[in-house]
């Protein structure tokens, strides 16, 4: 062992080119060899920014004002970006959110990875580089044979060519390894994958990680210490259990909070409000407009880094009033009412679906009751969205028996009467194309009034205001564009635009999976709320477990087109049956877990 | 239950439409300002020449003494010397631009229209729709746009209308396949299947939701085809297909002139080809500033 640390970032700022203005400053932290450092942040907390800083990069229009990184002693930012880029892979490497976008879709796999090698001056034969490829695939559980490196890309699943990246990134033994929110797109199963050969890798080769994520139980179950960051600075970090069972920070506490639990029955508690953007921000604590803990002070003196105890830093003035406060008073989850009606409101029968000659649904049964939610939960590939659909009329190869109040529903939107559209409502899993970036909010909201209700004007306007209101937008979104508003703003306008029709069947496809975490708290809570108050009968299509406890009374459990197990949220989620719901619960990364695993 | 009070205030207002964002990163170009300048310039002689022009556009020119003879060098009475028949040059010219420019307009608009409807159409429709549709089109783009005009013009008559027709069909392959690749891509997205799932219209749902989403790409296209039929329709007057003598048309000049080369009169042809060379400049030039403002290349500079 080495007086350095593996890798050192030390007060890192990092600004928009041309102007005075930080993306990230005053980041400071080390990664010791073998160790992962998880690196936490919601969406623009500029978590990304910094671990590209770390290879010595910056993104078009940003750059480095000052600071230092240093990997293994050595400075990255005083070398030439010749000599920085003759570094990148061999010595620190990263692994990027999207695989397909990493790898170049017109090279073989074994192609991309020999250049990977010879790039680097890796090995001094051919012989000794093939050797490197083999025993690289074999890290990542992949097999090695002339058949899959002749494959492109595009001929592996995800995980598959996600394991290729890791594959390449650990391909010349780097010290330093930067994995930015590498999961992502990937099923639990797969990603519980990834994640444990990510955590084997760099155990066993000393390589010290920045797993840079927003989401935090996964961060809980590969790495050892946790930094938080909060519109660009760190705002605390210390070892994983300190941060999550006992965190100093009001913003940590309140994401730790926001995260859904398998087995807790306590409320999702999301943030109010946003954070504020690179040359937004206020004086003084940025956290303090939404800090329920924050004082004169907070709101004029930027706190300074503070030590807890050794390893355990944080930037709050109020934090010792924030540690005497016991992080395990979170309200209860409100009880979800009991359905007693016994009359279906939709009820699928035998439903088989097809995409072109591919049948996605085997003979699928599905009840939704009035005032009753229902969750449907699936792996993607697994047919969930495709049942979703068909229910909604935008997915007409079908062929069974859907009925709705009782009386067959054509497939098809435009098949149906326009009372029947009105009642089913559907809210897309992308805020970011569900809205039509060309047309005001206004006009988005308008449209089901004129064509459910024939209204304009006037009385379209007080309409408006009013779901607005209920899903806690302001009236001065009417004006705006989608691109003015955040993701979770987006989602809400969604959700209002279906509520706005009176609907009597809500659908909600993966609404959440495109947000953040304290963002996704306050859309399910919405969704809650709103189920209660209106009476809605709600489909809540996710593929996370965690999240259907606090909204969802029933629960189906899809796999490959077929319903594997249904039953109460509860019962399943503590007693499940199908070995399927088993392997998705273990794998579903969770804070419980991760804690007691480590404990 | 929640404290959900979102801080959408203090998002800065930044109410302006996309378009007029877009319109602003044009304009703060220099090519635009250039062709726009250029386009003004020739509008101007165009609608506004033939009130000063100095004589009659079939008018033979007379002097003390007699008529003038053809391809006379600039003089008194005709500041830019004569044309083959003895007819003042800048006259003329005053007097030809506006047929060019209106029946290159005109033909683009029509193609423009119809490429668009199909290209939409097709682009929403998919399946045998969509390749009845383009592969009709591909039939029409196999004829080269000069020769469909040149056949049609030959078999009926060299009738305007015919001619608006002829390169406005010849332009509609061309801007319905630009639609459609730019289409195809927005019909897949969400908020497409909202407004089906909610029961729009069909025609609305192509007008209202999809196109306003490829206007850019229009816009670089239809400025695009504009450039080429004006050289077209030039092309076809030149030939003999467009106005007929005695009329005075820019594309007709260089035909009657082309003697006066030879002959040291040249403005006869010189000034149309100018002309008509800097409108296709203009043009173009406006288009590529749309177009880079529209990919955002100049948007370092734009947002000044």
């Amino acid at each position: 062992m080495t007086g350095a640390p593996a890798l050192e970032v030390e007060r890192l700022r990092v600004e928009l080119e041309g102007e005075d203005v930080d993306i990230v400053d005053e980041v400071s932290f080390h990664v010791d060899a073998g160790e992962v450092l998880g690196l936490v942040g919601e969406s623009g907390s500029g978590k990304t920014t910094v671990g590209l800083a770390v290879l010595g990069h910056c993104r078009r229009g940003a750059r480095v004002a000052q600071g230092d990184v240093r990997i293994e002693g050595r400075s990255i930012l005083a070398l030439s970006p010749l000599e920085r880029q003759a570094l990148r892979g061999k010595l620190v490497s990263y692994v990027p959110q999207d695989p397909a976008a990493a790898l170049n879709p017109a090279l073989r796999i074994g192609t991309q990875l020999r250049e990977t090698l010879s790039e680097h001056g890796f090995g001094a034969s051919g012989d000794e580089r093939r050797a490197r490829i083999a025993e690289a695939l074999g890290e990542v559980l992949l097999p090695s044979d002339d058949a899959f490196l002749k494959r492109y890309p595009h001929q592996l699943s995800g995980g598959q060519q996600q394991r290729v990246v890791l594959a390449m990134a650990f391909a010349n033994r780097p010290r330093v390894i930067v994995l930015d929110e590498p999961t992502t797109g990937l099923d639990v199963t797969t990603q519980a994958h990834v994640l444990r050969t990510v955590r084997e890798l760099c155990g066993a080769h000393g390589v010290a990680a920045l797993y840079v994520s927003h989401d935090l139980a996964v961060v809980a179950t590969l790495s050892s210490r946790v930094a938080v960051m909060y519109a660009g600075r760190i705002v605390e970090i210390g070892p994983k259990r300190v941060l999550f069972r006992a965190s100093a920070h009001p913003y940590a506490r309140r994401l730790v909070e926001a995260i859904p639990g398998l087995s807790g029955t306590h409320a999702l508690v999301g943030i109010s409000g946003s954070a504020p953007r690179p040359g937004h921000r206020p004086s003084g604590c940025f956290f303090a407009p939404r800090c329920s803990y924050a004082e004169d002070r907070c709101r004029t003196e930027f706190p300074p880094v503070t030590r807890v105890v050794e390893g355990h830093e944080v930037r709050c003035w109020e934090h010792e009033r924030v540690l005497a406060d016991s992080l395990a008073a979170r309200p209860e989850a409100v009880h979800l009412p009991e359905v007693r009606a016994h009359e279906s409101l939709v009820a699928a029968r035998a439903v088989d679906a097809s995409h072109g000659p591919r049948q996605v649904l085997f003979g699928v049964e599905l009840v939704v009751r009035p005032h009753e939610c229902v969750a449907l939960v699936g792996e993607s590939g697994s047919g969930k969205t495709t049942l979703a659909r068909c229910i909604a009329g935008l997915h007409r190869d079908y062929e069974g028996q859907i009925s709705f109040r009782g009386r067959p529903l054509p497939a098809g939107a435009r098949s149906r009467d326009r009372e029947t559209r009105r009642e089913i409502q559907y809210v897309f899993q992308s805020p970011y194309t569900s809205l039509n970036p060309r047309k005001t909010i206004g006009q988005i909201i308008a449209q089901p009034l004129r064509l459910f209700f024939d209204l304009g004007g006037r009385e379209a306007h007080i309409r408006a205001v009013d779901v607005l209101e209920r899903v806690q937008l302001g009236v001065s979104v009417l004006q705006r564009y989608p691109h003015h508003l955040s993701g979770g703003e987006r989602q809400r306008v969604a959700i209002a635009r279906a509520l706005v029709a009176s609907p009597q069947l809500l659908i909600c496809d993966e609404v959440t999976s495109a947000l953040d975490v304290s963002v996704q708290a306050a859309i399910v809570d919405l969704l809650a709320e709103l189920q209660r108050e209106l009476g809605l009968g709600l489909l809540f299509v996710t593929h996370n477990l965690a999240l259907i406890r606090t909204i969802a009374q029933e629960v189906l459990v899809m796999s490959e087109g077929r319903i594997v197990e249904r039953g109460l949220v509860n019962e399943v989620l503590d007693h499940p049956r199908a070995q399927y719901t088993k392997k998705l619960l273990s794998d579903t990364p969770s804070l419980e877990a991760a804690m007691a695993a480590s404990a | 239950m929640t404290d959900t009070a979102l801080a959408i205030d203090a998002v800065p207002a930044g109410r302006s439409r996309p378009w007029v964002i877009v319109l602003a990163a044009t304009w703060h170009q220099t090519r635009t300002k250039i062709g726009l300048a250029i386009l003004l310039l020739l509008l101007a002689v165009a609608v506004f020449g033939p009130f000063f022009a100095p004589h009659a556009p079939d008018a033979g020119l007379t002097r003390p003494g007699g008529f003038l003879g053809g391809f006379e060098p600039p003089s008194d009475v005709a500041a830019l010397g004569t044309d083959n028949l003895g007819r003042d040059v800048l006259s003329r010219f005053l007097w030809g631009g506006r047929s060019v420019l209106a029946l290159s307009v005109l033909a683009t608009l029509l193609g423009a229209v119809l490429g668009i409807a199909v290209g939409l159409l097709a682009a929403y429709s998919r399946g045998a729709m969509d390749d009845g549709l383009m592969r009709t089109q591909d039939v029409v783009l196999a004829f080269p746009q000069l020769v469909f005009a040149l056949v049609l013009v030959a078999t009926v008559g060299p009738q305007l209308w015919l001619l608006v027709f002829a390169v406005g069909i010849t332009t509609m392959p061309r801007v319905a396949r630009v639609t459609r690749a730019a289409a195809v891509e927005v019909v897949e997205r969400d908020f497409v299947r909202a407004a089906e799932g909610i029961g729009v219209p069909r025609r609305q749902i192509l007008f209202a939701e999809v196109l306003p989403n490829i206007t850019s790409t229009l816009v670089v296209e239809v400025t695009l085809r504009l450039t080429f039929n004006i050289a077209v329709i030039a092309s076809l007057s030149f030939l003999g297909f467009g106005l007929q003598p005695p009329a005075a048309d820019w594309g007709l000049m260089i035909n009657e002139n082309r003697q006066g080369l030879l002959a040291g009169q040249p403005w006869g042809v010189v000034m149309p080809v100018v002309a008509i060379s800097l409108l296709t400049i203009g043009t173009s030039l406006i288009g590529d500033g749309f177009a880079r403002a529209a990919i955002g290349i100049e948007r370092g500079r734009a947002r000044e």
